[in-house]
């Protein structure tokens, strides 16, 4: 499921179940989710290069 | 005068050399609560009774030689998330308001066993669920400074009633900063040992995952006994800090100090240049995904904190305030393949944190991003921008229960009252390595030789403002 189909169906159950003051909290909700979703490190099941961790070096601090 | 005592560690050799005695103490502790409560509401119930007998059960075991230790005659709160037997554990709500603990939570019994006096349970918010207090079935906390701000939270009536001279130290929970936040915005110590390492059996859980349980007090030297009695050994004296000359702490300056108030900043500019002075060294280091932090933990959270109250949504919703009740309504609606990926996003944050620890003694960041905020204002101007509240109190401190290292407040200021042109306190935070919370508490030590200011913090007896 998209985040954009979700959040539609989430603040149509949240009206349907009488609460419209959910709308901007998902609407939050649902920013943070699409940060969760395209962040780099997610796996991928393609067998594409997952990210990788990198340990930082000394020069970056 | 051991009347006078400020800190567990001065009082405790007060009391075993009784030059005071655990009654006279609790005395007056409780008429502090009794001149104060009604303008901070720090407690929810205060244990009167129970108290009196257990300081006199102090005085008689030290009168026959019998001192358990440190904590014997201290009183001490409990943030009200804590089963003690035989009183209610509400976490604010009225949605527990007939439960009834029948026995101590493993934390509390061995407060006991250690001699420890309660006084009372304290305030929070609803279910430990934010970050002000101000969402509480029995009105909000109050900050001592200034009533009109909040003391933070949510261990924020432990805070206050420790800032506040009614008891000496106070038990809290953290599950995104929760005894860091109060504690930085009080000027207190809170210490948030290693996840997993201070059992949360016996109190009421909000994250099962990211909950931690530890001490809200005024010295990092009384952070080490409570956190030797919680660990279930015997409170030893806490060891000889470490040679500041020796001392290498790493700042992760690109997130956790981008958005700061500007009095934050300048106080910990100038705890900082007051360790350099002193011979420590500083570097910058980076915790390369810091900015993923508080999506990974707001979906473990929202999701976690859901799973516990559903159920109870359904028949009982109305006994929430309704803010707590609509945040937890929100995690109703997480996925589960999201809840999946924030689990891989704190593997990666627990890597991150400890790669910047490598070489290192501690991370060294502000605790608190702003200064203790007004009570029922729910956006907060930070430099140039406008941030909600909730965000920025946990900007600095959620990132360490995602990742689980132990982590401690400390006061620090940029004046010589450690105070802001308001006058209210400010923190710092020390992270420490994986499972080392003494070792920490170590570090700590030796940082606040140089940027505490505890002592003017602290209010008490007869320095109310």
């Amino acid at each position: 499921m998209t985040v954009k189909t979700w959040l539609e169906m989430a603040i149509q159950d949240a009206e349907r179940r009488g609460l419209p003051e959910l709308k901007p909290l998902l609407e939050g909700l649902a920013k943070a989710t699409s940060a969760l979703r395209t962040a780099e490190w997610n796996a991928d099941a393609t067998g594409d290069p997952i990210f990788e961790f990198r340990i930082p070096d000394r020069e970056s601090r | 005068m051991a009347a006078e005592a400020q800190t567990i560690a001065e009082l405790s050799r007060a009391l075993k050399a009784r030059d005071t005695t655990a009654e006279v103490v609790l005395e007056r502790c409780l008429q502090r609560i009794t001149e104060r409560n009604g303008t901070l509401n720090a407690f929810i119930t205060v244990f009167e009774h129970e108290a009196r007998a257990q300081a006199r059960e102090a005085d008689r075991e030290i009168a026959a030689g019998k001192y358990r230790g440190p904590l014997h005659g201290v009183p001490i709160s409990i943030k009200d998330l804590f089963d003690v037997r035989g009183s209610a554990t509400t976490a604010a709500s009225r949605v527990r308001q007939d439960h009834v603990a029948d026995a101590d939570a493993p934390s509390i019994a061995a407060l006991r066993q250690a001699g420890a006096v309660f006084i009372g349970k304290t305030n929070l918010h609803e279910f430990a669920f934010g970050t002000t207090n101000e969402d509480s079935a029995y009105g909000p906390a109050r900050h001592p400074l200034d009533p009109n701000r909040s003391p933070g939270g949510s261990s924020g009536g432990s805070a206050a009633s420790v800032a506040d001279g009614m008891c000496y130290a106070s038990m809290g929970t953290d599950t995104g900063g929760s005894i860091r936040i109060p504690s930085a915005a009080c000027g207190l110590v809170g210490l948030k040992p290693t996840i997993g390492e201070l059992s949360t059996e016996g109190v009421v859980p909000l994250s099962t995952t990211l909950d931690h349980i530890g001490p809200l007090c005024r010295s990092v030297e009384d952070a080490a006994i409570l956190y030797d009695v919680l660990r279930g050994g015997s409170a030893r004296p806490p060891g000889k800090p470490i040679d500041l000359r020796a001392l290498k702490l790493a700042i992760p300056r690109d997130y956790f100090l981008s958005v700061l108030d500007p009095q934050v900043a300048s106080a910990f500019d100038s705890a900082c240049a007051r360790l350099r002075d002193a011979g420590a060294t500083l570097d910058d280091v980076a915790i390369p995904h810091a900015g993923d932090v508080a999506a990974i933990y707001l979906h473990i959270v929202l999701t976690e904190a859901a799973a516990y109250h559903a159920k109870t949504l359904e028949r009982r919703s109305e006994d929430y305030t309704p803010n707590v009740r609509i945040r937890l309504e929100m995690g109703r609606y997480v996925l589960g393949e999201d809840y999946a990926r924030a689990l891989r996003g704190r593997e990666l944050i627990r890597r991150e944190v400890d790669a910047a620890l490598d070489g290192v003694d501690g991370l060294f960041l502000p605790a608190l991003a702003i200064p203790a905020p007004k009570i029922g204002v729910p956006i907060v101007r930070v430099g140039a921008t406008e941030e909600p509240v909730r965000n920025v109190m946990l900007r600095c401190t959620q990132a360490f229960n995602v990742s689980g290292h132990p982590a401690i407040t400390l006061p620090c200021g940029s004046t010589t009252e450690g105070l802001t042109t308001e006058g209210l306190p400010l923190g710092a935070q020390i992270i420490g390595i994986y499972q080392d919370t003494a070792g920490l508490l170590q570090v700590a030590r030796a940082v606040e030789s140089v940027v505490a200011a505890r002592a003017e913090n602290y209010l008490g007896p007869g320095r109310s403002r």
